[in-house]
């Protein structure tokens, strides 16, 4: 059995402005009772924000993504974790993932422009204690993120029949 | 050619459906609001929609036997055990079908001919009735009303059962009303019926959007019922997989031996892609029903709380994704609200007399919408109704 917790936060993760109300509705649990749970899961770091999904090609913004591939000679007792930790302190540093396979860091950054980008993998990046080699990759066109398809939005094609 | 010489006088006499006017004016409304689509706004999860591609690669797309592949059925009866207890024969007792209409429509043909009445609750879902005059059976209108929910009565039933009648349909949980039947309420019905050579058609579709806090419950699991039952259930609403096209029927072989030989001449046999992913939907669709079912029990508690606030009367549905609310208290009939509210608010919804002169004096809301969808609409609806 999933616990109300998970209940809740599947909610939330569809669409995080589900009130409480709406969420005690779908689960008939009381509203009281998903309040608690959600202003638990706030407590203790389960939830750690509210963000909207944008597309900023929509925009006017001057805006690039990439994805930087940085390989780390691990540190004694520390492994990854300070590199990691120094990479994450950058405000362009959108996300830091470490990975399997044939390098150790997953960087997503963004800058206004591929130069800026550029620079500040190199001058910021790559000169980083541990860091031994960096790949960028910058971002075309974004398909999809966290689980929304962006180059679409779905149309509702239902017709009316007599059903 | 003098084509009307051809057509039967049933044919011509069948009548047109009273949902799709105002949708047809809405679609020239630029921004206008739609609450009508009888069909979940979920896509068919992907697992299923999976099992139906591996089909297609594996080139699994000849005829199947013409009850529907066997593993499907074994599927459908470990179902109806599993959920109501309830044992039919896969070999003789089940046979899958093009949606539940066309189990609707074999079931009524199989025991219903000239002069035979068809005992139909309204309102109801709108086909039950030409379907009857098809097969050249009278209906017999049995009107529920706000008062008891929508629910039949056996007061109803009794009065209206004669020498002539063949077939009672149970439409619970009901389109458009959204009234669920309890244990309760069918041990009432089956009452009356004992005793009598009355067949009951079970439309169960909507059977796992059910909202209160009892189990779900079919007719044919009320005592002594099940030997007058068919049940009819399907995977378009479950499991939102309406245009897969698949239902199945479950019954006594006596019966459900005629429904095969209608469904083997007239249709061969349900698709066969739509019953590889029908079979994966049953194995493993448990919690997508579960997901569905509280989104939609969301939605409609949203739209019970919207009504409230502005004092809009409306019977608290149990079941399906729709909700009538009673507005006769702003417009003299249930079509001029309807004009009138997709003219001035832009949003079309159906007028409740379109499932049966007992519907007059509501609207069918469907909630298989996106709760933004929704608020929208409630928003143009305090705005109509504030003037």
């Amino acid at each position: 059995m999933i616990n109300l917790k998970e209940k809740v936060l599947r909610f939330l993760e569809d669409d995080c402005r589900f009130s409480a109300k709406n969420i005690s509705d779908a689960l008939g649990a009381t509203e009281q009772q998903v309040a608690d749970v959600i202003a638990e899961c706030i407590d203790d770091g389960t939830i750690l924000g509210y963000k909207a999904l944008i597309n900023w090609d929509k925009t006017e913004r001057e805006y690039v993504s990439a994805m930087i591939e940085i390989k780390v000679q691990p540190e004694k007792g520390e492994g990854f974790d300070s590199v990691a930790r120094h990479i994450c302190a950058f405000e362009e540093v959108v996300s830091v993932f470490l990975m399997s396979g044939g390098f150790d860091l997953a960087v997503m950054l963004e800058g206004k422009s591929m130069r800026e980008v550029a620079l500040f993998v190199v001058e910021k990046l790559a000169v980083i204690d541990g860091v031994t080699g960096t790949a960028t990759h910058f971002v075309l066109n974004k398909y999809k993120d966290k689980g929304v398809i962006f180059d679409e939005r779905e149309k509702d094609t239902r017709v009316m029949t007599e059903f | 050619m003098e084509y009307d010489n051809l057509l039967t006088g049933t044919a011509k006499n069948l009548k047109p459906s009273g949902i799709r006017k105002f949708f047809d004016v809405a679609e020239r409304i630029p921004d206008a609001i739609a609450l009508g689509v009888g069909e979940p706004d979920f896509k068919t999860p992907w697992h299923i929609r999976q099992a139906a591609i591996d089909a297609l690669s594996k080139g699994q797309t000849r005829y199947t036997s013409n009850a529907g592949l066997m593993p499907l059925r074994d599927e459908i009866a470990s179902y109806m055990n599993r959920k109501f207890s309830l044992n039919y024969d896969p070999a003789t007792e089940i046979t899958v079908t093009v949606g539940g209409s066309e189990a609707i429509d074999n079931i009524i043909r199989s025991v219903v001919s000239f002069g035979d009445e068809v005992l139909i609750p309204e309102p109801s879902f709108v086909c039950y009735a030409p379907l009857t005059e098809l097969a050249g059976g009278r209906p017999v209108i049995l009107p529920t009303y706000e008062k008891d929910g929508f629910k039949l009565t056996p007061d109803t039933l009794k009065k209206a059962i004669t020498e002539k009648t063949k077939l009672l349909i149970m439409p619970y949980p009901n389109n458009p009303t959204g009234a669920l039947m309890e244990k309760e309420d069918y041990e009432k019905i089956a009452a009356v019926l004992k005793g009598t050579n009355i067949l009951v058609l079970a439309d169960e579709i909507y059977i796992e959007l059910n909202y209160s806090n009892a189990p779900l419950f079919s007719f044919a699991q009320t005592d002594g019922m099940k030997e007058r039952t068919i049940v009819v259930n399907g995977f378009s609403k479950t499991y939102a997989m309406t245009g897969w096209r698949i239902g199945f029927a479950c019954g006594p072989k006596e019966i459900m031996k005629a429904v095969l030989k209608i469904h083997q001449y007239g249709i061969m046999c349900a698709p066969t892609v739509s019953q590889y992913a029908a079979i994966e939907a049953m194995k493993n669709g448990d919690e997508d029903i579960e997901y569905m079912r509280q989104n939609y029990n969301m939605r409609r508690c949203f739209l019970l709380d919207a009504f409230r606030s502005l004092s809009v009367p409306c019977f608290e549905p149990k079941g399906a994704f729709y909700v009538f609310p009673n507005i006769s208290a702003f417009a003299e009939s249930s079509e001029k609200f309807c004009s009138d509210f997709l003219e001035k608010a832009h949003v079309a919804v159906v007028p409740g007399s379109a499932f049966g002169e007992s519907g007059e004096g509501f609207i069918r809301i469907s909630y298989a919408y996106s709760l933004d969808h929704l608020k929208k609409a409630v928003d143009r609806l305090e705005k109509y109704i504030k003037g």
